[in-house]
């Protein structure tokens, strides 16, 4: 039976692997505690809802709605500003919605490359015809549309209005419990608040202790060219790790497991653009001071926009590759 | 028709070191040396405090190109910003060069306090290369590209209307 005066909460996906339906999974038995106090109203990836449901839904009747995935397509658009109309409150949950996620790389090529690629050039693929999918197309007699595929993917925030983040790839139970708890107390925080610790990942490093205080890079290495010590500071082994541009909150899980931090929690509040801050750091504590040397030690870092803005292309600066020399007018 | 709108000019923003650059500015307006006045001079300490979030803040919010003065190699004044902006430099570079953003338009110069001239030659040539590149227009390419999702705003009141009808 349901009780009318539960709160009412949503989940939905956009541009995302899963990950992120699966942290909600991963509460464990908390995820009773979370049913016993709301009516789940829409959930597409573990419900039976359908659009329809949602449209008919009165405005502003859900609490909450957790919204992952970046946003590429017109159907994801759509989506999300019906659900921005029927919530009170939106959280983009996790990576790709906070900050446009590993789907925002594809910000680094024209939305035709990548067509090319996925339709004619992918060696699993066989497209004599060269087709590509269209949006609309007629099939006896009866009009069968596909959402546009957009020029450049965006975060959630840059298509509709976003009320809390909460941050990672994907976020952690743990959190996501208290940021539960949090609507439920009805003690909101600011609006635009990123519902996690707002320091760096080494504040809760558990090896901070060794990470020097003149670190000296004379050259950078990756987790799979070495076999490196499992107690020490990864930036002193000269492995690109993300932790002084990026967020604490995950309790440094990819740090306990011997992997340096990619970066998926963000920037702090007090930095606009994670990847420029952690250029300026890695860049300030190298040993090198020629141009040359300079370079040979940079070549160790082989893809410096994957490596910066894994987690957040598309919150960038500068958001998208561009072509120079191709404005709108010359067109 | 005849072409009476104001014609592009490239917006360059400098950054120049107090100890230096900036110093070597002002001898050559001291000088009289007359140069491009498409540059907007922001004084800072060292060349070590550009933070490269200031470069793409620029070119972000609509710089054409960014210049970096900073002191010789060897004579920062406090020994080594001047090598910490060299590495962001080079490493910035790659960042633009995989953004698809033109490397003449990042610029880094060591100009000493006494090198007045210099000031003039870097900043007529920057001037002039930047302008053979043409605007960069990071806003209005991003205000472009935004156009595409206002189409779905338009088509969802017009299916309110249609329902509320």
């Amino acid at each position: 039976m349901n009780m009318p005066d539960k709160p009412k909460i949503g989940f939905y996906w956009c541009a995302s692997c899963g990950g992120c339906e699966e942290s909600v999974v991963d509460l464990a038995e908390d995820i009773l505690m979370v049913a016993g106090a709301v009516d789940i109203v829409f959930w597409p990836v573990a419900m039976d809802f359908k659009k329809s449901d949602v449209q008919a839904m009165e405005d502003r009747s859900i609490l909450v709605t957790m919204i992952n995935g970046a946003i590429r397509t017109s159907e994801q658009e759509e989506m999300a500003r019906l659900i921005r109309r029927k919530s009170k409150l939106i959280i983009a949950y996790g990576s790709c919605a906070h900050l446009g996620g590993i789907p925002s790389l594809a910000n680094e090529f024209e939305r035709a490359e990548i067509l090319k690629y996925i339709y004619d050039d992918a060696p699993s693929v066989i497209n004599e015809e060269r087709t590509r999918p269209q949006t609309e197309f007629r099939h006896n007699s009866r009009n069968i549309t596909l959402p546009e595929f957009r020029n450049m993917v965006r975060t959630l925030d840059q298509v509709i209005d976003v009320d809390y983040y909460l941050p990672g790839c994907p976020p952690t139970p743990k959190l996501l419990k208290q940021a539960v708890l949090t609507l439920l107390s009805g003690e909101l925080p600011p609006k635009g608040t990123v519902l996690s610790p707002d320091t760096a990942l080494c504040e809760e490093c558990p090896r901070k202790d060794s990470k020097p205080t003149d670190l000296s890079f004379t050259h950078f290495t990756r987790p799979h060219m070495i076999l490196f010590d499992n107690t020490k500071c990864m930036l002193a082994q000269g492995l690109v790790c993300m932790g002084p541009a990026t967020r604490a909150g995950c309790e440094a899980v990819c740090i306990n497991g011997n992997m340096p931090c990619s970066g998926c929690f963000g920037p702090t509040s007090r930095v606009r653009d994670q990847g420029a801050k952690i250029l300026s750091s890695i860049c300030s504590n190298m040993h090198s001071n020629t141009e040359e040397k300079i370079d040979l030690v940079l070549d160790e870092i082989p893809d410096p926009v994957g490596t910066f803005y894994r987690y957040g292309l598309a919150a960038s600066l500068l958001r998208k590759k561009i072509v120079e020399g191709q404005l709108e007018d010359d067109k | 028709m005849h072409n009476i709108e104001k014609k592009w000019e490239p917006k360059i923003i400098a950054f120049f070191c107090n100890w230096c650059t900036y110093t070597a500015a002002d001898l050559a307006g001291v000088s009289r040396l007359k140069y491009a006045p498409n540059v907007r001079v922001i004084r800072i300490m060292c060349s070590g405090r550009v933070d490269p979030q200031f470069i793409m803040q620029a070119l972000a919010s609509g710089a054409d190109g960014v210049l970096i003065g900073g002191c010789h190699p060897g004579d920062c004044h406090y020994s080594e910003g001047n090598y910490k902006m060299l590495r962001r430099f080079r490493l910035l570079q790659r960042v633009f060069k995989s953004m698809g953003i033109d490397e003449k338009r990042c610029r880094l110069e060591w100009i000493s306090a006494s090198e007045g001239d210099k000031v003039k030659t870097v900043i007529n040539d920057m001037v002039e290369q930047i302008q053979k590149l043409g605007p960069l227009a990071l806003p209005e390419r991003m205000a472009d590209l935004d156009k595409e999702i206002e189409e779905i705003e338009k088509e969802i009141s017009k299916e309110e209307v249609v329902e509320h009808a």
